[in-house]
């Protein structure tokens, strides 16, 4: 008994540590005045990077989820005579729910692996030591553009999601299975409302930005610096960055249409 | 890639994002139709809103001419007040017309609909509309007609 409770607490102070260890990098690498010469083009070349090449991920996968939702909406709806209520569910579902947390989801697999394993292997390579050598910071130069290029990206990403599933839902729900176009964009536009619905997706997405991002960029820079190291850094890099993500989303749900 | 490109795709990647919030603020939640057109405001109580929300129509024979702004408690009175935005090129509603909250279908939304009245006098800006319909909860009708049927063969026997 006496053991089990120790090691319950060993376990207690190392994660304690560890979130304590994430939050003081989180603080370094945002502590300071960047100089705009020097980071803009580090900042959008990893927009280019974590946003951009992830593009294509997201515009199918919106398609295909706009497309599946209208499928599977005007089954349930049209017992009910109801199928032009199909715009409105689709919206709704993208905008508050699927629309960031899917994207939050394949930006943790697309980007935020990609992003451990790059730091990771600067860190066994020990490139990140050097640079401390010659007097670069590399937690200025290697991690502060990749968080704020994943900060500004998930949204953007997020928002993109949500507009193609939307056509999605379009293209399955009035030019194959009939339902009325007028009715679709009306009923959309009667219960969508810009300020609850879009705004609190955005507020979503950029939290989970910041999360995912921060999760990705402190597992590669706190990884073991073997190959071995590396793999499982990236492994935990997806599975808490998942984790988190769904966690934080049922936390802001609750907050944002709880009450 | 030189940097010019790459500045290049980044830009419209950006683009595309605003782009996609645009079309979320103007074709999804339709925020162009709320918000460019002159209204007026008027109120009504009513004695039981149903499952009226904000932002459902206000209609005139089935034509559109407002939404329904706010719906709170009035302390006083107990009865629920709603308060709606009537189109400002709407404006020769009597002061004597009816709102009643229809539904739209059986199982469909609740709305307003207005039947004009033949007061010379009209409706402005935060004026009340004094006759009005409450919602039909079809649950109360239910049980009001079980409880019919279930009282009418007792009452014969006496």
């Amino acid at each position: 008994m006496r053991e089990w409770v120790q090691v319950l607490g060993r376990h207690g102070i190392q994660a304690l540590k560890t979130l304590g260890v994430a939050g003081i990098f989180l603080f370094q690498t945002l502590w300071g005045r960047p100089r705009l010469k020097t980071a803009l083009p580090l900042w959008i070349a990893q927009i280019y990077a974590i946003g951009v090449l992830s593009l294509m991920i997201m515009i199918v996968s919106g398609l295909f989820i706009g497309m599946v939702l209208a499928l599977q909406g005007y089954n349930i709806l049209t017992r009910y005579g109801s199928e032009q209520a199909l715009g409105q569910m689709v919206a709704l579902t993208l905008l508050r729910e699927l629309g960031p947390v899917v994207t939050a989801l394949l930006f943790a697999g697309r980007a935020g692996s990609a992003l451990t394993a790059e730091i990771g292997l600067m860190k066994a390579t020990e490139q990140l030591a050097s640079m401390e050598m010659i007097g670069v910071d590399p937690l200025h130069r290697i991690v502060a553009p990749r968080f704020w290029a994943g900060v500004l990206c998930m949204p953007l990403l997020a928002l993109i999601f949500s507009s193609v599933g939307v056509l999605g839902a379009y293209w399955v729900g009035v030019d194959w299975l009939g339902v009325d176009s007028g009715s679709f964009w009306a009923n959309m536009q009667d219960s969508v409302i810009f300020q609850n619905d879009v705004m609190n997706g955005i507020i979503k997405s950029g939290v989970f930005g910041i999360v995912v991002t921060w999760i990705s960029l402190f597992q590669g820079y706190d990884c073991i610096p073997t190959a071995e190291g590396i793999s499982r850094a990236t492994t935990r890099t997806v599975v808490y960055a998942s984790l988190a993500v769904l966690g934080l989303d049922f936390l802001l749900t609750a907050v944002m249409f709880g009450g | 890639m030189g940097m010019k490109n790459l500045e290049l795709i980044v830009g419209a990647f950006i683009l595309m994002g605003g782009m996609a919030l645009a079309f979320l603020a103007l074709e999804v939640s339709g925020l162009s139709h709320q918000s460019s057109e002159q209204t007026y405001r008027i109120h009504a109580h009513f004695d039981n809103v149903g499952g009226l929300t904000v932002r459902a129509k206000v209609t005139m024979a089935g034509v559109i001419i407002g939404r329904v702004a706010d719906i709170h408690l009035d302390q006083k009175t107990f009865s629920a007040v709603v308060e709606m935005d009537i189109l400002k090129s709407v404006n020769h509603i009597s002061r004597d017309s009816t709102a009643a909250i229809l539904t739209a279908g059986l199982l469909g939304e609740k709305y307003i609909g207005i039947s004009q009245g033949a007061d010379e006098e009209l409706l402005t800006e935060d004026s009340w509309i004094e006759d009005t319909q409450p919602a039909l909860v079809l649950e109360e009708l239910i049980g009001k007609f079980l409880f019919n049927k279930l009282n009418t063969p007792s009452n014969t026997q006496h």
